[in-house]
């Protein structure tokens, strides 16, 4: 049981951080433009907030690594991504005000918004394969599987958002669809770590 | 240097570049620069005595901006043409905002219209400016500014230094993509403040497809009634809007009347206007608003209309 859930998380995790980048590119736009500096700023911020995440992820999973903390980080990145709904407008403003050079206010205002949530959905993949191996000489493979499904669903999430979500609903809606789907994904891993 | 001697100079500039090249091509169309910039591909096409400015290397590519090297000052466009019915709502601007450079072509013309007016440019592409500077004759100066950045950006950083404008102009969708954060009532509410309580507002729109339904009611929720004014040949609408509320049909045509003369060398049959600018409601009202949270624009210009 654990094998595939463990999976759908992975690819979730993968759907909803290209999701969130693409998301990005188009909140930053009314105060920032939409040309290439953006897009690089947004780039740049998730590469680091992923690598970290990572290394973090990583780390945690040396301590009695369990299903049921990995669904804590599907809890945690659902609040990180809540907010998102509410701080993104006047934080924009207030960077506006702050910074003239577009190219840097776009950097910074994209680090202070999706540098927290980005990290959070960061740990999820490490710590997946920490789940997942259970035998050394198959390690390689399982986080060959575990990539192959999270990065699955990046493609997935990006081709969604920018054919069709965009298209269908707000941006407040999709934020707010993303965490909820995170937020029921950590209830259904809890529930399973209680009963597994 | 006053208006006619800087344009007799840039005539003279244009002419002889025009006599120039037309000895190694005389008849047809070729192309006299070619530039990939930041955003787009930029085409300076010359044909007979018409010197065009395009956007994209597409086989079904617009001329984005043209001028007549014979005689500079005519409009060659319809709907450049159109724009200029702005002056029917707006008769004396002092300070005048222009969203979108292209070739340059109406920065130049109210120039020449309104010597003593500020006008300021906003133009994303910084190759765009230097080929307007180069192939077409523009030029910036003591009276108009150009502003190499993004439309938006420009907007907001006026609203923070307090700026209003007479007339603002809108000319910032001619290539193959719209930026889709020019086309939302939160842009359009900035640009309205922009206005004051007595600017006019003047948008080369989108006459086709699903987007003109959607365009059409984002125009209405933030300001409410606005002539539609559309023109054969022209597949352009241009939206024109008063802060101090819509003219009647005499004043417009009465004011036709005395622009009509002035607006002869420019090719501009200002007197046809009056008629064709309607305030009847020919779109969908069902059509969603666009908004900073709701802007598929591009994906809706893909799409045909309902009805």
């Amino acid at each position: 049981m654990t094998n595939p859930l463990v999976s759908v998380l992975a690819f979730t995790s993968g759907f909803v951080i290209m999701s969130l980048e693409l998301l990005g590119g188009r909140l930053l736009a009314p105060y920032f433009g939409n040309s290439i500096y953006v897009w690089g700023s947004i780039i740049t911020v998730f590469m680091l907030a992923l690598s970290a995440g990572y290394l973090t992820g990583g780390w945690l999973s040396l301590f009695n690594p369990s299903l049921k903390r990995f669904s804590l980080i599907f809890f945690v990145a659902a609040a990180t991504l809540y907010p998102l709904t509410m701080i993104t407008e006047p934080l924009m403003e207030t960077v506006f005000q702050a910074i003239t050079d577009p190219r840097w206010g776009s950097l910074v205002a994209a680090l202070v918004l999706f540098a927290l949530p980005t990290f959070i959905l960061g740990l999820i993949s490490p710590y997946a394969v920490r789940l997942l191996v259970d035998n050394v000489d198959r390690a390689g493979n399982t986080a060959g599987r575990l990539y192959f499904v999270s990065t699955i669903g990046s493609a997935l999430g990006t081709l969604a958002t920018s054919f069709y979500f965009v298209l269908w609903f707000q941006m407040d809606t999709i934020i707010l669809l993303l965490s909820g789907t995170l937020l029921i994904l950590g209830l259904v891993s809890w529930t399973a770590a209680r009963k597994g | 240097m006053d208006g006619s001697t800087k344009r007799m100079k840039r005539s003279a500039t244009i002419i002889l570049t025009f006599a120039v090249l037309s000895v190694t091509n005389p008849l047809q169309g070729r192309i006299v620069h070619r530039e990939q910039s930041l955003y787009q591909t930029i085409l300076v096409d010359d044909t007979g005595s018409r010197r065009c400015l395009q956007f994209s290397v597409r086989r079904d590519q617009r001329n984005q901006s043209c001028i007549d090297l014979k005689y500079p000052q005519r409009m060659v466009f319809t709907y450049t043409q159109m724009m200029m019915a702005g002056l029917l709502l707006t008769p004396n601007p002092k300070k005048i905002l222009i969203i979108g450079l292209g070739g340059g072509t109406l920065p130049l013309a109210l120039n020449d219209l309104f010597p003593g007016t500020l006008i300021d440019v906003v133009e994303i592409d910084a190759v765009v400016v230097r080929v307007a500077e180069e192939y077409f004759g523009f030029q910036s100066g003591e009276r108009i500014n150009v502003f190499e950045m993004d439309g938006r950006i420009f907007t907001k950083r006026a609203l923070i230094r307090g700026d209003r404008y007479d007339l603002i102009i809108l000319d910032a969708f001619n290539g193959d993509y719209i930026p889709e954060h020019l086309m939302t009532r939160e842009y359009l509410q900035e640009t309205r403040t922009l206005l004051g309580t007595q600017g006019t507002l003047v948008a080369n729109t989108f006459s086709k497809s699903r987007l003109y339904d959607h365009e059409s009611v984002t125009y209405a929720s933030v300001f409410g009634d606005f002539f539609n004014f559309k023109h054969y040949p022209s597949s352009n609408r241009i939206i024109l809007i008063s802060m101090a509320g819509l003219p009647t049909l005499d004043l417009l045509q009465s004011r036709a009347e005395r622009w009509r003369k002035r607006l002869r060398p420019y090719r501009i049959p200002i007197h046809n206007y009056p008629d064709r600018m309607s305030r009847t409601t020919d779109w969908d009202l069902e059509a969603r608003v666009l908004t900073d949270q709701y802007a598929p624009a591009n994906l809706l210009r893909s799409r045909n209309r309902h009805r």
